[in-house]
């Protein structure tokens, strides 16, 4: 630092902030991107379906594909509505 | 056995036409028979900066359309006669790439080279698509910067999903990272990410880091390709990884701020 530096307001450090926020975006578009194509449409299928019976809200049905080893296991969950 | 390279990015001005020139005259000087394809259709770019814009005749699209044999759209460096470019057309036509048509061009190009440099133009349409479809290995060129290193990973998720390798079920992509405008003062007063910092968001280790400087900017301004001003940092920066790209260790270099002087110190700057 030069002795003048003293002198001036530090700028703030952005760089870690930068590595954290890419750390977090570029996994949830690594994952979205992963998933299989019909996702969106077994998800809206599955809403009309559902709300033949119960009335729930679009984002209910929760699902996504997880990988466990060579495994896929697809994972389903509807949140129903408070009686 | 000849190899296609793709030198890459996904976002625009990080540095691949800087970077595809001084690697293409990089394996020329390292003895290995080279040509580099501008796959920029409509904004031909690289003659410019191998310095050989006066002397194109024929483009890409004219091979593909066969208004020219091969041999006549090749354009043979003057510095290296192992070398040779072949220039983007000016175009404005989109759908003038065809997958076969690149597809022979490129494995004409095999047939005489040990290695073909597809320069890829920015973004992922067709251009930047077909640069990578075809390729064995892959140069991500890459910023320190937010938006360069989240479009690098989406070209990554590309080219391991929807090349030719991966629609084969071939062994996929060989993928490398190329760190440029990289300025080590900057990272150490943490304005900028390190290269740790982009090997960890990617998950892929750089096989060069290349600093920012003034003779970049010297080197385009005059048709020389960077790796040729052998005095400057980042003329020997990519002449390291021109070695790590043929499989040569080399430490890292340039990736400590420069000792200040006396004077420096005491008024600041950098």
């Amino acid at each position: 630092m030069g002795l003048f530096d003293f002198f001036k307001t530090r700028k703030p450090a952005t760089a870690k902030l930068a590595k954290e926020r890419l750390l977090i975006i570029v996994a949830q578009e690594r994952s979205a991107n992963s998933a299989p194509d019909y996702l969106p449409t077994l998800k809206r299928e599955l809403l009309e379906v559902i709300r033949k019976y119960v009335n729930v809200d679009p984002d209910a049905v929760n699902v996504h594909v997880e990988r466990e080893g060579d495994q896929e296991v697809l994972e389903l969950s509807v949140t129903l509505p408070d009686k | 056995m000849s190899e296609i390279i793709v030198v890459t990015s996904g976002k625009g001005g990080v540095g691949k036409t800087t970077s595809s020139a001084s690697l293409a005259v990089g394996f020329a000087r390292r003895g290995k028979k080279t040509a580099v394809v501008d796959f920029d259709i409509g904004l031909r770019n690289l003659d410019l900066i191998m310095g050989c814009e006066r002397r194109v005749v024929y483009d890409f699209v004219n091979v593909i359309n066969g208004d020219c044999a091969l041999k006549q759209a090749l354009i043979r460096d003057k510095r290296f006669d192992n070398l040779s470019v072949l220039a983007a057309s000016q175009t404005k036509d989109k759908d003038a790439l065809t997958q076969e048509g690149v597809e022979r061009v490129l494995n004409d190009l095999r047939q005489e080279f040990d290695i073909v440099l597809c320069d890829s133009p920015a973004g992922i349409e067709r251009g930047a698509f077909y640069a990578m479809y075809f390729a064995d290995r892959a140069v991500v060129v890459v910023n320190p910067e937010v938006s360069s290193v989240r479009d690098s990973d989406r070209v990554l998720g590309i080219m391991a999903s929807k090349s030719k390798r991966a629609e084969s079920g071939q062994a996929p992509i060989k993928e490398h990272l190329l760190l440029t405008r990289y300025s080590p003062e900057r990272v150490e007063r943490g304005e900028m990410m390190s290269v740790a910092d982009v090997e960890e968001i990617l998950g892929i280790k750089v096989i060069g880091v290349i600093p920012e400087a003034g003779e970049v900017l010297a080197a385009s301004n005059s048709g020389v390709p960077v790796i040729l001003d052998e005095a400057s940092d980042a003329g020997q920066a990519y002449e390291d990884a021109i070695a790590r790209l043929l499989g040569e260790e080399r430490p890292m270099r340039f990736l400590e701020p420069k000792k200040k002087g006396f004077f420096q110190r005491l008024f600041g700057g950098s």
